[in-house]
């Protein structure tokens, strides 16, 4: 096969449209999505409830197979789940039945290479829950266990990393640790993640790019890149900037008019 | 969950919040001793009021009566034969039932189209009465111990087969995913996600099924048997001896204690994880 277009892009979306029909009718949850992700990325999509984002999520786990257009992984088809993913949902979603290290352990195959078995202590420890290997789920905090969740995503060294509000349900203060985790995890694994979020701050400060999605259907409307060094700070006045224009393509109109009246 | 209405079992899981304080001692008793004192005090006045010949011995006599009673029946050795029919009895009747439901709940879990045929069936035949069921199976297989082995099995079904299928069905679909994500087939899906999930839910099947299962065979022995506990019952009230029916009801209670118990132990050891 010839990779005859963007010879550096791990994912590609192109002209994606996505229906459910429900009770009222047709809704269209996805129309003509166009994306092109780079290998070792990290894009933010954010949009408000029900914009879709999560489904475009679902479409590239493999979850969702039902819709139009295509999404491709180094050129081929994404039909289905597969181990070239990983998943990070906003609940952990741990089994309550096993322990971390078994969690963490879930989908490796018995017959997978020592390497791979061993990557499950590397990712234990990559996540910081060593020492924690024999606890069950109920034992740990929020955080913790999105951890767990996180290193067992990882764990068979997935191409894209595909996180879904992984931080939504943490606390202030959980969430921003988690995000400064996250940032040291893509480093030192240079996974290509993709992140879906309603946090304008949490887009902003992890994202190369934001991708911006708009309400009913579900479309593009924009693709803002974050062209600041990292560590990023969230005070200065870059980073503001970059803010203000992301806040902006969701409160243009509205909220923005009287501060100029003033 | 659904439980079978004539037994009601409220525990789910290993019971949580047992009050273990040994201070704020009432009577210098214990508080986790506590709860003897009242019936404690009933037998004291019992036997008091036995003695002094104010309770009718004949209608209900001293609790030092119905232990001499116990150790009669136990010096003759034919407490352990009726002890030992009734618990063959009832350990046959919950092997056969709650492995018919573990199979049709299994079975009910996983095929849309099973359940849809069956299990209406198999829900409106729950409601009909257990004691309803003893006439036809005395017609259908005599007196002897098919018949009471079957009502006890169908006491113990619906219980499991309920709790089992409601456990299988209210797996978290959020779980499931995970399974699709790391490609599981139908039976890892079945193995690693859908029966641990529905391990608890199971085992508070087994428990009520259990309690029912003793339920039954009380009615069983009672209907007709030669031996076994309901049987020294039926031997006590036809001799009016209440002694020997209210020893019966004790023995009752404590096997029916002792392997609800057990399950309890088991099950504990199964859920040990939501312990830590």
């Amino acid at each position: 096969m010839i990779a005859e277009k963007s010879v550096d892009s791990t994912l590609q979306v192109r002209n994606l449209h996505k229906r459910f029909s429900g009770q009222q009718g047709e809704v269209v949850a996805l129309s003509d999505i166009n994306l092109s992700i780079r290998t070792g990325e990290f894009v933010s999509i954010i949009g408000g409830s029900g914009c879709g984002k999560s489904t475009l999520l679902r479409i590239i786990a493999g979850l969702e197979r039902d819709f139009e257009g295509e999404a491709l992984l180094d050129q081929e088809r994404i039909s289905g789940p597969g181990p070239d993913r990983g998943v990070v949902f906003q609940e952990h979603r741990l089994f309550p039945w096993l322990t971390v290290r078994d969690n963490v352990a879930f989908g490796v195959a018995p017959d997978a290479p020592a390497e791979i078995k061993r990557s499950v202590q590397e990712h234990i420890a990559l996540v910081g829950l060593t020492g924690f290997e024999k606890s069950y789920p109920h034992q740990l905090s929020g955080g913790m266990a999105q951890r767990a969740s996180i290193a067992r995503a990882l764990v068979n060294r997935p191409k894209v990393l595909l996180l879904d509000e992984p931080f939504g349900a943490l606390d202030a203060l959980t969430k921003i640790a988690m995000q400064q985790e996250i940032l040291r995890i893509w480093e030192a694994e240079q996974t290509t993640m993709i992140m879906v979020t309603h946090d304008i701050d949490e887009a902003v400060f992890l994202g190369d790019r934001v991708v911006v999605m708009s309400n009913r259907p579900g479309t593009i409307k924009k693709i803002i890149p974050i062209d600041l060094p990292r560590p990023r700070d969230r005070g200065s006045f870059d980073f503001t900037k970059k803010r203000n224009e992301v806040y902006q393509e969701f409160f243009a109109s509205a909220e923005n008019a009287p501060e100029y009246a003033i | 969950m659904d439980v079978v209405e004539e037994e009601v079992t409220t525990v789910v899981g290993p019971e949580v919040d047992r009050t273990r304080g040994t201070k704020g001692s009432f009577l210098l008793v214990p508080q986790n001793w506590q709860g003897a004192i009242v019936p404690l005090l009933l037998l004291i006045a019992w036997e008091v009021l036995s003695a002094g010949g104010v309770l009718p011995a004949n209608w209900l006599p001293a609790p030092s009566e119905i232990i001499r009673t116990l150790v009669d029946l136990t010096k003759g050795g034919e407490l352990f034969g009726h002890i030992g029919i009734t618990l063959a009895r009832i350990t046959a009747g919950f092997l056969i039932g709650a492995t018919a439901a573990t199979v049709l709940g299994g079975v009910a879990g996983s095929s849309p189209l099973f359940r849809r045929l069956f299990d209406p069936l198999l829900q409106s035949l729950r409601s009909i009465p257990s004691m309803a069921w003893v006439p036809l199976f005395l017609l259908w297989l005599g007196i002897h111990e098919t018949s009471k082995i079957t009502l006890i099995a169908v006491g113990v079904f619906f219980p499991v087969y309920l709790n089992f299928l409601s456990g299988i069905l209210q797996v978290d679909r959020k779980l499931l995913e995970v399974g699709q994500i790391f490609k599981l087939n139908r039976t890892q899906q079945l193995r690693r996600v859908i029966l641990p999930a529905a391990l608890p839910a199971y085992l508070v099947g087994l428990r009520s099924g259990l309690g029912l299962g003793w339920m039954f065979v009380v009615a069983a022995e009672i209907m007709g048997a030669s031996k076994g506990l309901g049987f020294l019952m039926i031997d006590g009230q036809m001799t009016g001896r209440a002694s020997i029916i209210i020893a019966s009801i004790i023995l009752f209670a404590l096997f029916g204690k002792l392997t609800d118990m057990a399950i309890d132990r088991a099950g504990r050891h199964l859920l040990r994880y939501q312990n830590y």
